[in-house]
């Protein structure tokens, strides 16, 4: 059975001027030692689906429909005291922005301390002061460094640091929210083969949501495309690169420079993504799509297995993208 | 001094001599002063400084679309934001057209700003929420006193046209926030090319625009320099990008240029230990491709502390003693590439 099952997951923020359904019927399952990509362009409902996996969307927003399972436990059902131990004890979230995520006038070993007492109480300070000691230098950091405060770090310091908080309770899910767009490519590269090696050390599962589809094509095993609250493709990351179903991945593909190739040409998707107060009727792709047919701009396309695992919610499963 | 430092090959200098360089800039300096605590004004005598732009020469041709690359914190930005004149340099020159700026106060800066332009990179902050675009974008038409009324209408209509936000009418009379990421850094594109300037600084300008709408702002800028005849000096640390858009590429490292070339010669043979590492670790949309990320020491210095020699030494996997010493100079390896490094 997978580490974490989530099905038919909808989000929905009420707001004064109405309703916003971010995320809209999504399932998808993880196992262990595998790594999943959302990708998508600002406002797709990536960040939103991240968090409402631990059940932190943030307020007015609430999930209506679905169901997820880590570890075999239902946490829609789990009472809010109970979903404390999940978060930090089974799922880590690493967020963006190291700099806002640790507190500054605190010092680093104290997140720590404070972190591993909260969820095992009665383990001593000196202890956790080893354990601490022992995940920093896993991360690359200088035990001795235990006592200084987060502005004595730089960015790419503090992003470690974020995740060792997340991984020192032993987790089985790190869901990791854009955990580089903050930091130069250098330092990006090291953060992504650090969080690849923690996976396959810890035997884990990760969530890796960025908007830059270099990142997740080549990191994750699966990707799920987002576009306007809705997952319109899902496949293996060597499928979607091969073969892209859904016109919105394809377009995306070719807007991306690809710094191997030369004279590339690139193109743009044309328009722009919908309000999601009133997204278009049908499909939600379809004012940008250059297939679109009259039955799109009426229906809305069912999200369809087109081969092995490789789903899409296209009417005609990028065919009339191949044809047209 | 810029032909020799650059390195250009026979025939590309025969093109600038007669194309001519649009800007040129010379050893440029520029020292921020480090703000002391009372005590330590006390202390000392000695004021810090961050040197965010360290000694930099380069030459730009006309219709050239030439790149500064490199990490936050490399100076990048300020050099753009010196050759503009919107920051004063410590010292160096900077020429316009063969003639030197570098002193232009009042009326003549004003003049000048007529033919070279900025475009940055947050379109939410450079576009003044309480006017709309026939306003924003036809205020420069207003302070140069080249057209008002009707005439400016007509200006801008056409120049909203051009950036693709039609039908112009309409947006006309609308205000930034009714406008997408992409629309608006369209308008600060409009707002920049209205005056029809020769040389346009862009500094990230797709940086925070989505990824499918990013070529629509690229190819805009590439047709405008058909158009119009305009050369940029392009601002990123997106080195894709860099790849995909320019002519020439330098690479600068703690306020120093340490690698510049044609981007054919810098992305298939790059020389200098930091230029191949930033290489190595650009991600590449391929799952098959597994890449090897060169491995560097350390993290960027701060630029108040530069380490002695080469910038670049402590983090440096081929160091020698000579580089800890002196600070090696930009020479020419190959035409149109030249690197400040002693392994050649």
């Amino acid at each position: 059975m997978p580490l974490l099952e989530v099905d038919s997951l909808t989000v929905e923020y009420k707001t004064n001027r109405g309703k916003i359904r971010a995320v809209e019927d999504i399932s998808f399952s993880l196992e262990k030692r595998e790594t999943l990509g959302l990708a998508g362009e600002s406002g797709s409902g990536k960040s939103t689906l991240g968090l409402s996996i631990i059940k932190l969307v943030p307020s007015p927003g609430v999930i209506t429909k679905g169901s997820i399972k880590i570890d075999h436990v239902d946490i829609m059902k789990l009472p809010e005291e109970k979903m404390r131990s999940i978060r930090g004890r089974k799922v880590a979230y690493v967020f963006q922005d190291p700099m806002t995520s640790l507190n500054p006038v605190k010092r680093i070993g104290d997140h720590f301390v404070e972190l591993i007492q909260t969820h095992e109480p009665t383990v001593e300070k000196k202890v956790a002061i080893e354990r601490t000691k022992r995940i920093l230098e896993s991360l690359g950091i200088l035990p001795e460094r235990i006592n200084d405060y987060p502005h004595q770090f730089s960015g790419g310091m503090r992003q470690r640091i974020m995740i060792g908080l997340g991984i020192a309770m032993n987790p089985c899910l790190v869901i990791a929210d854009e955990p580089t767009t903050a930091l130069d490519v250098i330092v990006q590269a090291k953060i992504l083969d650090l969080l690849e090696s923690i996976r396959d050390v810890y035997e884990m599962a990760l969530i890796l949501i960025s908007h830059d589809l270099s990142i997740i094509l080549e990191r994750c095993d699966k990707i799920i495309v987002m576009y306007a609250g809705h997952m319109v493709e899902y496949a293996s990351s060597a499928e979607l690169y091969k073969n892209p179903r859904h016109p919105y991945t394809q377009g995306l593909l070719e807007s991306i420079p690809n710094i191997e190739l030369t004279g590339q040409k690139l193109s743009a998707i044309p328009g722009s993504p919908p309000n999601m107060l009133n997204p278009p009727q049908g499909c939600r792709f379809w004012p940008r799509c250059m297939n679109a047919k009259k039955k799109c701009s009426v229906e809305e396309p069912p999200l369809i297995d087109v081969e092995n695992n490789h789903w899409v919610r296209c009417f005609y499963g990028g065919e009339g993208a191949l044809n047209g | 001094m810029w032909k020799t430092i650059i390195g250009l090959d026979a025939f590309t200098a025969e093109k600038v001599r007669l194309m001519g360089e649009i800007i040129k800039v010379g050893h440029l300096k520029k020292y921020f002063p480090v703000q002391k605590s009372f005590l330590e004004q006390l202390l000392t005598r000695k004021m810090g400084y961050v040197k965010a732009v360290d000694d930099v020469t380069f030459a730009i041709s006309k219709t050239e679309i030439f790149t500064l690359a490199g990490e936050s914190g490399c100076g990048k930005t300020t050099t753009g934001r010196l050759v503009v004149r919107l920051l004063e340099p410590t010292s160096g020159e900077i020429y316009f057209n063969d003639e030197n700026i570098t002193k232009f106060k009042g009326e003549k800066l004003r003049l000048l700003r007529r033919k070279m332009q900025i475009i940055f990179q947050d379109p939410y902050a450079s576009l003044n929420p309480r006017m709309h675009l026939g306003e924003a974008v036809g205020h420069p038409l207003e302070i140069h006193n080249i057209a008002k009324g009707k005439e400016k209408k007509k200006m801008v209509l056409d120049v909203l046209d051009k950036v693709g936000l039609t039908p112009p009418e309409q947006f006309i009379n609308l205000f930034p926030h009714q406008l997408s990421g992409g629309q608006r850094q369209r308008a600060a594109l409009a707002r920049s090319i209205i005056l029809k300037p020769e040389f346009i600084v862009a500094d990230e300008p797709v940086s925070m625009i989505d990824v499918s709408l990013r070529t629509t702002i690229i190819d805009l800028m590439l047709g405008f320099r058909k158009e119009l005849g305009l050369t940029y000096l392009f601002i990123t640390h997106d080195l894709a990008v860099a790849k995909y858009i320019s002519d020439k590429i330098a690479i600068m490292y703690l306020g120093k240029i340490i690698e510049i070339g044609t981007k054919e010669k810098l992305f298939l043979n790059p020389l200098h230990p930091y230029t191949q590492a930033l290489l190595s670790a650009i991600p590449v949309p391929n799952p098959k491709r597994k890449r090897k990320v060169i491995e560097l020491m350390g993290e960027v210095p701060s630029a108040i502390n530069i380490p002695s020699g080469c910038r670049f030494h402590p983090r440096c996997p081929y160091k020698k003693a000579e580089c800890i010493e002196k600070e090696p100079q930009l020479i020419k390896i190959e035409d149109s590439h030249s690197v400040a490094c002693y392994l050649y």
